[in-house]
């Protein structure tokens, strides 16, 4: 059984990666994800997680440590945010490539200059491509949820590739919830110890991350490619397994009052719960709002998201993120891109907002509606706008 | 075995004849890591864990799907080759504990090349002999990228030509002195470091030896001749790298817990101009420069040898 208590989101992760029973932890600290490693290295020291903790030089060193512990057959954890994660890309991409089972939550946080330590997306959509397995939490429950269904997802024989959890920077990773944190014995029924696929073994000695050739390098990257499409089958059965056992439902797309909703609002990560709260609002007065929020990222949810938003008439894609020069946020162009081959698609209004650590208000959403709206009737299109600007 | 106990002094009976790096590899002609590599896992034997860097090792052993490893390899970036180390060691530590891992003693190796180490993998190097990983270290050192086609590095000695230090009107080549990489790891108070050279190969296999059965880290710093950067034929690996020693361009030692140990003293050191003849990239060398070269390292070698000399007096 679980206990229902109040808990730093970010200890909650810790609790969820000793519940697991990670073997190593290889991390650098970096604001804000310090206070999931600071209690992961107290747990070690006193003896609550029998793990190695390696307090690495560098976020680079963290994730090839990683590597070379799942490698051997190891649990591995890591935990970073903005600079850290970018310093970690090109091991992200070696991670994936060389199908190894590493789990990292990435506190999001916005990318410097100008240097900020406040929460976005743009430290991980810069990942977007990286071959991980990508998920979105809004509560800290989802957020401990997730990192104990990461280990299992990503360790599935048939998956057998690296998954990231994203958390908000401060608005979730140190805000304090009220969440269940589940029994060892039910965590343990739920995820078995890793049997890793391949494996540095002296009895029987395989070569790792060996040269591809233009011969094999597109056949290579294939195989990869359908492993990380096809591990949405396994995630969904994971997410059907967690909720037999632990009674909470995980769907790639979550919705809110969308059904009969004429406007959508999209939006990933925490600030759903803002959303929520303004879809409650402007259906009051009347006006037919719903929400949808990406859980899924990669690998992109492409049935849910067609199904989800068929009968609307317009969506309002909020990114916490912005692609410099390019169509907007990454979010919404993926939504474009899903949709732009059905006959009858919603009108797509694209706004960024929340960037560096600016909080996004309900008023702001009351605002996205009507400026949804406005574009709606004008039919404007390929447009984006970004919110609160001061100009 | 019997022919041994005949023959004891016969070198060949005191080496493994098993090659744990196979035959038929890319490496070309001469090369002095591919020979290195071979001396150092017969010393490690098979229950050994390879982590290289990317560089020519990487390239000339692992075409998929062809690898001349045969004990577990893996290969991950340039700069990490350390830190995927720390990771398999304690992988390994933990597994053990959890007794899901063979309860024996498991040699685990970074391998890699003197811009794997002095340059872009000194972060990764310096932290893992500070963390105090229970690995061996070992730089296959040529002296220069080439890999990529003989680009200068900072082990790359003053005075040789390359590709990014071309020797020129205005240029000697390589204007600044090589990276000292075995006093580096030694400044983090390591328990073992030793310099060899695939030239003295019962000098590197004892070193190795030593390395792999030192608790905590090891460094070996390996002198690599390379015929196709050096630009010397490559009949000439093994005279070269005697002649790094024998002219004290390269001296072996050991340091123990801190005490540096001579392996050899060369009391009659041969003159630098004897090593540097067979090589291409020290062709422009003037002889005033030749010269220039012979101070330093002369100087070089007389602090060594105090050092030694002191450390040894401490020791008594």
């Amino acid at each position: 059984m679980g206990t229902r208590t109040g808990m730093e989101v970010s200890a909650a992760i810790s609790e969820a990666v000793k519940l697991a029973r990670a073997e190593i932890i290889a991390a650098y600290p970096i604001t804000p994800q310090t206070h999931i490693v600071e209690e992961l290295a107290r747990m070690v020291a006193d003896g609550e997680l029998y793990a190695e903790f390696i307090m690495v030089e560098s976020e680079h060193s963290a994730m090839s440590a990683c590597v070379g512990a799942a490698a051997v057959g190891a649990r591995s954890f890591t935990a970073t945010a903005a600079q850290g994660l970018a310093l970690m890309h090109e091991m992200l991409y070696i991670a994936s490539g060389l199908r190894l089972p590493i789990v990292m939550v990435v506190v999001n946080r916005a990318m410097s200059a100008p240097i900020s330590i406040w929460g976005d997306h743009s430290d991980i959509m810069a990942e977007r491509d990286s071959g991980w397995i990508q998920l979105f939490a809004e509560t800290g429950q989802e957020a401990f949820d997730l990192t104990i269904q990461a280990f299992k997802i990503a360790e599935d024989q048939r998956v057998s590739l690296p998954v990231v959890v994203n958390i908000d920077g401060f608005t979730l990773s140190h805000v304090i919830e009220p969440l269940v944190v589940e029994s060892q014995e039910d965590v343990d029924k739920f995820l078995p110890p890793f049997k890793p696929v391949i494996q540095l073994d002296p009895d029987k000695p395989i070569t790792i991350g060996a040269v591809g050739f233009p011969e094999l390098y597109t056949e290579i990257k294939k195989q990869q490619n359908v492993a990380l499409v096809e591990s949405y089958k396994v995630i969904i059965e994971v997410w059907k397994q967690f909720r037999e056992q632990f009674g909470r439902e995980y769907h790639p797309i979550e919705t809110y009052r969308s059904e009969d909703a004429e406007i959508l609002i999209h939006i990933a990560g925490s600030t759903a719960g803002t959303a929520r709260v303004a879809v409650d609002m402007l259906r009051e007065k009347g006006e037919k709002v719903g929400l949808i929020r990406t859980r899924l990222w990669r690998p992109y949810p492409f049935g849910d998201i067609r199904k989800t938003v068929a009968k609307a008439k317009a969506i309002a894609a909020v990114d916490r993120c912005l692609s410099f020069g390019g169509p907007g946020g990454p979010m919404c162009s993926e939504l474009k891109a899903a949709l732009y081959n059905l006959d009858q698609r919603p009108f797509i209004a694209g706004f960024i907002a929340g960037l560096g650590g600016r909080d996004i208000m309900i008023e702001d959403f009351f605002t996205i509606v009507e400026e949804t709206k406005r574009l709606l009737e004008e039919g404007q299109e390929d447009e984006y706008r970004m919110i609160g600007v001061r100009e | 075995m019997p022919e041994e106990k005949q023959n004891p002094d016969f070198i060949p009976r005191l080496i493994s004849p098993r090659e744990f790096f196979a035959e038929g590899n890319r490496g070309c002609q001469g090369c002095g890591e591919a020979l290195a590599i071979r001396q150092f896992l017969k010393a490690a034997g098979p229950d050994t864990i390879v982590c290289s860097a990317t560089g020519c090792v990487e390239i000339i052993s692992s075409p998929y799907p062809e690898t001349a490893w045969r004990i577990p390899w893996i290969h991950v970036a340039f700069e990490n080759a350390a830190a995927v180390a720390s990771g398999v060691e304690a992988g390994i530590k933990i597994l053990k504990k959890h007794g899901r891992y063979h309860d024996r003693k498991i040699n685990v190796i970074a391998l890699a090349g003197d811009g794997g180490t002095a340059d872009i993998g000194i972060q990764a190097f310096s932290g893992a002999l500070e963390r105090r990983h229970n690995f061996t270290y070992i730089c296959t050192d040529n002296e220069a990228y080439m890999n990529t086609g003989i680009q200068r590095s900072s082990a790359t000695p003053y005075g040789a030509s390359t590709t990014t230090s071309p020797a020129g009107k205005e240029s000697i080549g390589q204007t600044t002195p090589k990276k000292d990489m075995p006093m580096i790891a030694a400044a983090h108070d390591i328990p073992y470091v030793a310099t060899c050279c695939p030239s003295y190969p019962m000098d590197l296999l004892a070193k190795a030896a030593r390395a792999f059965n030192t608790e905590g880290p090891a460094y070996l710093h390996v002198l690599s001749p390379c015929p196709t950067g050096w630009r010397h034929e490559s009949h000439l690996t093994i005279e070269i790298g005697r002649l790094a020693v024998e002219t004290g361009v390269f001296p072996l030692y050991e340091i123990i817990d801190g005490k540096l140990k001579m392996s050899v003293v060369m009391k009659k050191r041969k003159p630098v101009s004897e090593y540097i003849k067979h090589q291409g990239r020290f062709r422009h060398l003037r002889p005033d420069e030749i010269e220039e070269i012979q101070k330093n390292v002369d100087e070089k070698y007389e602090r060594l040898l105090h050092r030694a000399e002191l450390d040894q007096s401490l020791e008594n």
